[in-house]
């Protein structure tokens, strides 16, 4: 069953590194994880990475493995042959601090950004009421596990460092459309904010994000570009009025 | 000391789960420069893999719940151990504070007339728990922090910065407290991702650090859950309780070996499944106790019914509590009726549609799929105990949090008292709201109470506290070295075969010597490399915690000479009332090198509570003295 499985795994800071190769045992069953901590218990013990739950629930272990940006938590070794060289390194469009782990700063200051949750006035608590079909919508992107895969993987930031300013990426220009979707927010006009301070024009609906989502989230077909079409006819939106009245 | 990085705070949270975060929100609502301290990432804590949801009767599916059920529910989870006015303020507090995550924008499943839904679960009499479908903690912890995101919002609107009176200090950890005197000052730590430290210096510091479980090998629990708050009080001086009640949920995964212990959510059985062992016998209807004989259906058929009549029939009996299931599925194993890989079977495939299934335990769907080739839409899945929560932890005042200590604030999975001898599913992440809040209260008004008079940081102390912090980089005796990973996973080894769910007195002195000799050989642990994000040096400095609080447990079991909840010793297997009556309290010893546990008297439990349960309820676990004023009413 177990078998030895040749690693490269990228070591080094921001000052820069290189791939280091390794021959690590594997077990039956294992996952990319298991195989990275068997490394930091019999062969460097100081590698850094990220990790908390192991169950594709925290959004801690990204990762590109073999290129492909993914949860090292949710990668079975058995994907992989066992005469294939595994190769993982940081997520790409984030800064290395060492290793395996970034610098994803840069997320949180775009969570930052977008207008919180307005809780309705004259509701008290308690007395909220919503349709089941129509919390739904916003919590399918609620499910996010805040891996940042999505963001690591849009071209917009990973091939041009400076839009990183004017664009929030497709997980924080969800959390605009799961708020836009909210029966009950009282925010106005999250959809045009989404165009005019989260940088929703840059965004040319490759799916790429939607691809990597470990939560299998519709990113794009059910967040960005309803949005985008809403920004598009905003002047008069008959549904989405109709919608919100009705519920409040 | 030259150039630490220091930051000066009103209020330090320690821990940024569920408790932390709703201690956080309170204590800057009430006008406090609040510093929230981390060891992962903002919005990783292991609050997020709670599944099942939050307990509060707020009376949407059955309106005949409200707080007195939720009271005696709580109770009788915990063996009448709890501390009940803790068990009384979380009862009565918990609908609001689930509520008010709805202020947050937290988006719970929906009743058909639009309320919050509530699902069945293990020991709660009505469907109790609010949830979002099996993932209700991820929803609590991105509600809870959004809501300080809006705080910070506030914030920067009013003073030109985001984090003027509210930040997360993010993958940073704290190695200890800091005193004047016998007050808190402040807290120390470092910066996980470059190794320098860091000094805050506060009057208040709130711990919510979660629990312990990293100190057992079959555990659901992260790497965070390494007893830090645990050990932290210890240190500072504040006492721990009930430690020896150590939760082993029923339902972990066992296999394949890399995600053994992976929580299963208790959920699967609320919502129709059953437990089977290898003949395909639903086992549960023998292991019903004594005490809960009224409650449980004896057979198949009434349990069946209980689902959609649950005025006239008894639940099924795998909605036992925890401790009991737990048992359960250790016994049938030990007999040989178990699985093929050492557990036995939880089967939803038999029991609902397909669809129902992925629509109300999707991530259960996708975790058994994705990491073990499962399907459970089609199959029974195989499962076994694992240890997820402790039921001990600081011993604190119920309505301000407070420890023994001034200044220093416990809430969530480090505080002990609340669920007694054993927890009931969903009152875990109630707990945290209730509690936390509560602490954020505590710890406000006791800075407000100090007027000038504020504790001051000594120079000395910091130093001491830098030099233990980086001992282990100096190698310990030549020859004798050790590597942090070997001690610890010889402390799970030891702990999970020694003082397990089910203990023995020999076994259990056969821990603590060997408990003796890891603490010896942790004193010899060498770190390679330098400090910059070094998780063997982590892992090095969490051991001392770690091997700390195991040794709470471990002597607190052998002291406790019953059987009660999370606490099952093979050879005093009998609840013995005296034993109710008494809590056995962990302090540091005189050395500093380990823990003294002493006895100490509950508080009675107080008349009009003791008044919500029939006297014959009673009997089974006071003693004849401590009924002797209660009217015995006819049942
Ligand atoms: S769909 Fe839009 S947000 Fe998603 S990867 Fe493509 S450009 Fe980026
Ligand atoms: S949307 Fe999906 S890929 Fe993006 S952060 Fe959330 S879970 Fe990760
Ligand atoms: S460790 Fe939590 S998602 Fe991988």
């Amino acid at each position: 069953m177990g078998y030895k499985a040749k690693f490269k795994v990228w070591r080094g800071d921001a000052e820069g590194g290189d791939l280091q190769d390794f021959t690590v045992e594997v077990n039956e069953g294992e996952v990319v994880l298991d195989v990275i901590h068997r490394l930091q218990a019999t062969q460097a013990p100081d590698m850094a990475v990220r990790w908390n739950c192991k169950a594709g629930k925290c959004g801690s272990c990204s990762a590109e493995i073999n290129g492909r940006p993914r949860l090292m938590c949710m990668t079975r070794m058995s994907v992989f042959s066992e005469d294939e060289t595994v190769t993982v390194t940081p997520m790409r469009t984030f800064p290395v601090i060492r290793d395996l782990v970034t610098d994803v700063s840069y997320n949180y200051e775009k969570a930052r950004e977008v207008p919180a949750f307005a809780p309705p006035e004259g509701v008290a608590p308690g007395e909220y009421r919503m349709e089941q079909v129509d919390v739904e919508r916003s919590q399918e992107f609620r499910k996010c596990i805040e891996c940042f895969l999505c963001q690591n993987t849009c071209h917009v930031v990973r091939d041009h460092e400076d839009n990183k300013t004017n664009f929030s990426g497709p997980r924080f220009l969800m959390r605009i459309a799961e708020l836009d979707m909210h029966p009950l927010d009282a925010h106005e006009n999250r959809a045009q904010e989404a165009k005019t301070d989260h940088g929703l024009g840059f965004c040319n609906i490759t799916k790429c994000c939607t691809e990597v989502c470990p939560e299998h989230i519709k990113i794009t077909d059910n967040a960005l570009i309803p949005m985008k079409e809403r920004v598009a006819d905003h002047y008069y939106d008959p549904i989405l009025r109709l919608f919100k009245r009705t519920n409040k | 000391m030259t150039e630490l990085e220091r930051h000066d705070y009103d209020v330090v949270v320690i821990g940024a789960g569920g408790a932390g975060l709703r201690a956080a929100i309170e204590a800057r609502q009430q006008g406090k420069r609040v510093a929230v301290v981390c060891k992962s990432l903002f919005g990783k804590a292991h609050t997020v893999m709670a599944e099942g949801g939050i307990a509060a009767s707020m009376g949407n599916v059955n309106s005949d719940d409200n707080w007195q059920v939720h009271f005696r529910d709580t109770m009788r989870g915990g063996k009448f151990l709890n501390n009940w006015r803790m068990a009384e303020l979380h009862a009565k507090e918990a609908p609001d504070r689930v509520w008010e995550l709805e202020t947050y924008g937290a988006l719970f499943d929906r009743t058909k007339d639009g309320k919050i839904s509530q699902r069945n679960f293990g020991g709660h009499e009505y469907p109790r728990l609010a949830h979002v479908g099996d993932r209700t903690g991820l929803e609590l912890i991105r509600s809870l922090q959004q809501k300080i995101v809006s705080l910070q919002q506030e914030d920067k609107r009013e003073t030109g910065d985001y984090e003027s009176r509210l930040k997360v200090f993010a993958e940073c950890t704290v190695t200890e407290l800091l005193r004047d005197g016998d007050r808190i000052a402040g807290a120390f730590g470092y910066w996980r991702e470059s190794g320098r430290f860091v000094l805050f210096g506060a009057p208040a510091v709130v711990l919510a650090t979660g629990g312990i479980g990293k100190s057992f090998k079959v555990t659901s629990n992260s790497w965070e859950y390494t007893g830090d708050g645990h050990a932290l009080a210890l240190r500072a001086g504040a006492s721990l309780i009930n430690m020896e009640f150590v939760q082993f949920h029923p339902t972990g995964m066992v296999w394949p070996p890399s995600v053994k212990g992976i929580l299963v959510t208790e959920s699967v059985r609320g919502d129709g499944g059953v437990l089977r062992n290898s003949d395909g016998k639903r086992f549960m209807f023998d292991y019903i106790p004594d005490v809960f004989k009224d409650k449980y259906a004896d057979n198949e058929d009434e349990a069946d019914r209980w689902y959609t009549d649950q005025g006239n029939n008894r639940r099924p009996p795998e909605l036992l509590p925890r401790d009991e299931v737990a048992r359960a599925i250790n016994s049938e194993v030990k007999a040989g009726r178990g699985s093929p890989h050492g557990g036995v079977f939880l089967d939803v495939s038999s029991r609902l549609p397909a669809e129902e299934i992925i629509r109300r335990l999707p991530s259960m769907h996708h975790q058994f799929k994705e990491l073990a080739d499962v399907d459970i839409t089609k199959e029974p899945m195989e499962v076994g105990p694992t240890c997820h929560y402790v039921m001990g932890g600081v011993e604190v005042e119920p309505d301000t949090a407070a420890s023994s200590v001034a200044g220093l604030f416990a809430c969530g999975e480090v505080a002990g008292g609340m669920h007694g001898s054993n927890r009931l599913g969903g009152n875990s992440l109630s707990d945290l709201l209730v509690f936390g809040r509560r602490a954020g209260t505590g710890a406000s008004e006791y800075v407000d109470g100090l007027g000038d008079k504020k504790p001051v940081i000594a120079e000395s102390d910091v130093d001491a506290a830098s030099r233990r912090a980086v001992a282990e980089f100096d190698g310990g005796e030549a020859g004798a070295q050790e590597n942090p990973y070997t001690v610890h996973t010889q402390l799970q080894q030891t702990m999970n075969d020694l003082v397990g769910i089910i203990r023995r007195g020999g076994e259990v002195e056969q821990a603590l010597v060997a408990l003796e000799e890891l603490k010896q050989r942790a004193r010899n642990i060498v770190v390679e490399g330098h400090r910059q994000f070094n998780p063997g040096w982590h892992l090095a400095l969490d051991l001392r915690n770690m091997l700390l609080v195991s040794e709470c447990v471990a002597k607190a079991a052998l002291l406790r000479t019953e059987s009660r909840g999370g606490h099952t010793r093979e050879d005093h297997p009998a609840m013995d009332a005296d034993w109710r009556k008494q809590l056995l309290v962990c302090v540091l010893n005189a050395a500093g090198d380990g823990v003294d546990v002493t006895s100490k008297d509950q508080i009675p439990l107080r008349p009009d509570l003791m008044g919500l349960f029939e006297y014959t309820e009673l009997a089974k676990y006071f003693t004849p003295g401590e009924l002797a004023d209660v009217p015995a009413k006819e049942s």
